[in-house]
C-alpha cells in the first residue's frame, strides 16, 4: 500500500479529451456523495445506530432500501453517515497538509539554501516511517476520535505536498516574471503570494485531490483495523470489517461500503489525475 | 564509489537518530501517563509514583531518551508490559513470517507485472496497452483490505479452495504453509504490479527502438528470443530499483494483511501491542520497522548509484 506517498512519476491516465465523460461522471459522484453527507440529518433515513435484532441481515425492502447489517441497522443510512466521516477526514487532513506542506515547500523552493536543506531533511525523516505504522502509533497515543485521526493523517500528508510545492516553486522561481517583480521592488512576501502562488495553485490542487483519495483509503484502513473512528459511529472501513463476518450469508453488507469507497476514491483519483495532466509542473519547467 | 557510499552513510546517521528520537518522543510527549495507563484500575498515587521511578519516568526526558537509545543500540528494546517477553526476541520470532509474506508478494507482483510490461511495450498504443493502463489506474482505487474481502469471499467462502485465516509453520507442513500464504501474498502483491508494469513498459519501448534490436530482427532471430534475451535485461535497470523501493512499501502493507489473515508476523505484533496498550512493544516494533525501512531505502539509493554513474558523481 503506497499510503500517502503520492507517486510523482506516475503517467497521466489518458489524453485529456478522451477522459471528459469519466471526468464529469466522477465530479457528479463526488458532488452527490458530498451532498448526501452534508444533508444526512435532513434526509428521510433510518437512524444509523438503531439496532433491530429481528431484522438482521435483511435484504432490500421498502423500509431498508439496501437491507440491514448483522445487528439489523439500516445499511443505506450507515453508508450516508459513513460518508460524512470519510469526507471530513479525507478533505480536512490533506487541507492541513496543504497549508503546512505547501507553505514549507514554497519557502524551500524560493529561498533555497539553508531553508531548503532543513525542509528537505524534515520531509526525509517523516518519510522514514512506513506511513500506516506511524499513523497507528500516533493515534494509539492520541486516542481515537475524528479530530485526532484528522490531525494524524494531516501530518502524514505534509511530506508529499511539500515535495510537490517545492518542485513547482523551483520551476517558476527562476522565470523572468519573478525577476521582473523583484526588479520592480517586490518584497519576498509579495513575490511568494502574488507571483508564485497563483502559478503553483493548480498543480497543488491536483495533488491535493489525489491526496484526498489516499487519505480516504488510509482512514478506511484504520477503521477496518478497529483503530479509526470508534463505534457505533459508522465508517466505511468499519462497515467492511463488520461485514466480513456475514460474507457467507449476506456479502452485500461488506460489498456495499466497499463499492461506495471504491467509487469515491476512483472519482477523486480521476479528477486529480485529469487536473494534474493539465498542469504538470515538469512541463512548466521545460 | 567509496566516496559515494560514505557520503550516503554520513546522511544515514542523522536520519536514524531523528527516527529514534521521533519514535521516543511520540511515546513520551503525548498526553497520558504511561504508568497510569499500565496500572489502569489499580492506579493509586503511591503505586503510580513507585512504577514511575521503577521505569525511570521521573527522570528528565533527555536522560530517558539516551538510556532508551543506549539499550536499543545493544539490542535491548525492553520487555513487554503484558507478557514480560523480551521485545527483540518477540520481533525476531515473528520476522520469518513477515519476510515470507513479503517475498511471495514481491514474486506475485513481478509475475504479473513483467509479462504485462513486455506485452504492453511490444503492443505499444494498442487496445491491450490502453486497457492495461486503465486497469492499472483503477487498481489505485482498490485498497488492500477491500481486495482481501473480495478474495476471501471468492476463494474461501464460495469456492472453499483456500483458508481465510490461520497459519501453519513451514517446518510442520510445507504445503499447508504455502496454502495459508496464497491469499495474503496475492492481496499484498496485487497492489504493486501496476507500478512494475509501467516502469518496464516505458524502458522497454525505448530499448526496442535501438539499432541492435533491428539488427537481431534482421538476422532472423525469433521474436521471443529478442524480447527475453536481448531486450529485457537492458530494460530492467529501473525495474530493479523500483522493486527495491517496493520492499519498503510492502512493510506498511504487511500490518494490514497479517491482521486480516491472522498471520503471526510483525504486523500482528504491532496491532496486538496497540490493542493491549503495550507501549514498550509498540515503541520497539516501530523503531525496528522504521530502521529497517530506512536501511532498505539506503540500499536502494546505493543501487541507483551503481546503476547510474551520474548519480554517484552528484551530477544527476
Amino acid at each position: 500500500m503506497a499510503a500517502l506517498d503520492v507517486d510523482l512519476d506516475q503517467a497521466p491516465l489518458a489524453p485529456a479529451r478522451r477522459a471528459d465523460f469519466a471526468f464529469w461522471l466522477a465530479l457528479a459522484w463526488i458532488a452527490m456523495v458530498m451532498a448526501a453527507a452534508i444533508a444526512a440529518d435532513w434526509l428521510p433515513l433510518a437512524s444509523p445506530s438503531d439496532i433491530d435484532l429481528l431484522a438482521r441481515r435483511a435484504g432490500p425492502s421498502a423500509d431498508h432500501w439496501l437491507g440491514t447489517d448483522a445487528l439489523g441497522r439500516d445499511v443505506l443510512s450507515r453508508l450516508v453517515f459513513g460518508a460524512r466521516i470519510s469526507l471530513t477526514v479525507g478533505l480536512i487532513a490533506p487541507l492541513l497538509g496543504l497549508s503546512i506542506g505547501g507553505g514549507l515547500g514554497m519557502l524551500a523552493g524560493y529561498f533555497r539554501g539553508r531553508v531548503e536543506t532543513l525542509v528537505v531533511a524534515g520531509v526525509d525523516i517523516l518519510l522514514a516511517f512506513p506511513p500506516l505504522v506511524l499513523a497507528l502509533a500516533i493515534t494509539t497515543y492520541l486516542g481515537q476520535s475524528v479530530l485526532n485521526i484528522t490531525i494524524t493523517l494531516g501530518i502524514l500528508s505534509i511530506p508529499s505536498l511539500t515535495r510537490v510545492a517545492r518542485a513547482a516553486t523551483l520551476a517558476f522561481a527562476g522565470r523572468d516574471f519573478v525577476t521582473a517583480a523583484r526588479a520592480l521592488g517586490g518584497g519576498h512576501v509579495r513575490i511568494l503570494v502574488r507571483e508564485l502562488l497563483p502559478n503553483i495553485a493548480l498543480p497543488l490542487i491536483a495533488f491535493f485531490l489525489l491526496a484526498v483519495a489516499v487519505i480516504i483509503v488510509v482512514e478506511g484502513a484504520l477503521s477496518f483495523l478497529g483503530l479509526g473512528v470508534p463505534p457505533p459511529a459508522p465508517s466505511w472501513g468499519g462497515m467492511i470489517a463488520e461485514g466480513r463476518d456475514s460474507l457467507d450469508t449476506a456479502p452485500s453488507i461488506a460489498f456495499l461500503p466497499a463499492a461506495a469507497m471504491f467509487l469515491t476514491v476512483l472519482a477523486f483519483n480521476l479528477v486529480g489525475d485529469r487536473l494534474r495532466a493539465a498542469t504538470d509542473p515538469r512541463q512548466a519547467a521545460l | 564509489m567509496l566516496g559515494f557510499v560514505s557520503r550516503r552513510l554520513l546522511y544515514l546517521v542523522p536520519v536514524l537518530i531523528a527516527v529514534s528520537l521521533l519514535t521516543f518522543l511520540v511515546a513520551a510527549l503525548l498526553p497520558g501517563d504511561l504508568a497510569v495507563a499500565m496500572l489502569a484500575d489499580e492506579a493509586t498515587p503511591e503505586r503510580v509514583a513507585a512504577l514511575r521511578s521503577e521505569m525511570g519516568l521521573d527522570q528528565p526526558l533527555a536522560v530517558q531518551y539516551l538510556h532508551w537509545l543506549g539499550s536499543a543500540l545493544i539490542g535491548d528494546l525492553g520487555r513487554s508490559l503484558r507478557t514480560g517477553e523480551k521485545v527483540l526476541s518477540a520481533i525476531l520470532q515473528r520476522l520469518p513470517v513477515t519476510l515470507e509474506l513479503m517475498l511471495f508478494a514481491q514474486l506475485i507482483a513481478l509475475a504479473i507485472g513483467v509479462p504485462l510490461g513486455i506485452l504492453c511495450a511490444v503492443r505499444n498504443g494498442s487496445v491491450v496497452d490502453r486497457v492495461m493502463t486503465v486497469i492499472a489506474f483503477g487498481k489505485l482505487s482498490v485498497p488492500a483490505f477491500m481486495l482481501a474481502i473480495v478474495l476471501i469471499y471468492l476463494f474461501s467462502v464460495r469456492l472453499k479452495w483456500l483458508p481465510a485465516t490461520g497459519y501453519v509453520p513451514l517446518d510442520e507442513d510445507i504445503v499447508g504453509n504455502l496454502r495459508c500464504f496464497v491469499l495474503p501474498a496475492v492481496t499484498l502483491g496485487f497492489g504493486e504490479w501496476p507500478v512494475l508494469m509501467r516502469v518496464l513498459r516505458s524502458d522497454m519501448i525505448a530499448t526496442l527502438q535501438e539499432d541492435y534490436i533491428a539488427m537481431a530482427t534482421a538476422k532472423g532471430l525469433r521474436r521471443w528470443r529478442i524480447l527475453l534475451v536481448h531486450a529485457l535485461k537492458p530494460s530492467s535497470l529501473t525495474l530493479v530499483t523500483v522493486t527495491g523501493i517496493n520492499i519498503g512499501r510492502l512493510i506498511g502493507g504487511t500490518v494490514l494483511v497479517e491482521t486480516i489473515f491472522a498471520l503471526p508476523g510483525i504486523g500482528r505484533l504491532l496491532i496486538g501491542a496497540i490493542n493491549t496498550r503495550d507501549f514498550v512493544v509498540l515503541q520497539g516494533v516501530v523503531l525496528f520497522v522504521a530502521t529497517g525501512f530506512v536501511m532498505i531505502n539506503f540500499v536502494v539509493d546505493l543501487l541507483y548509484g551503481v546503476l547510474d554513474p551520474r548519480i554517484r558523481h552528484g551530477r544527476a
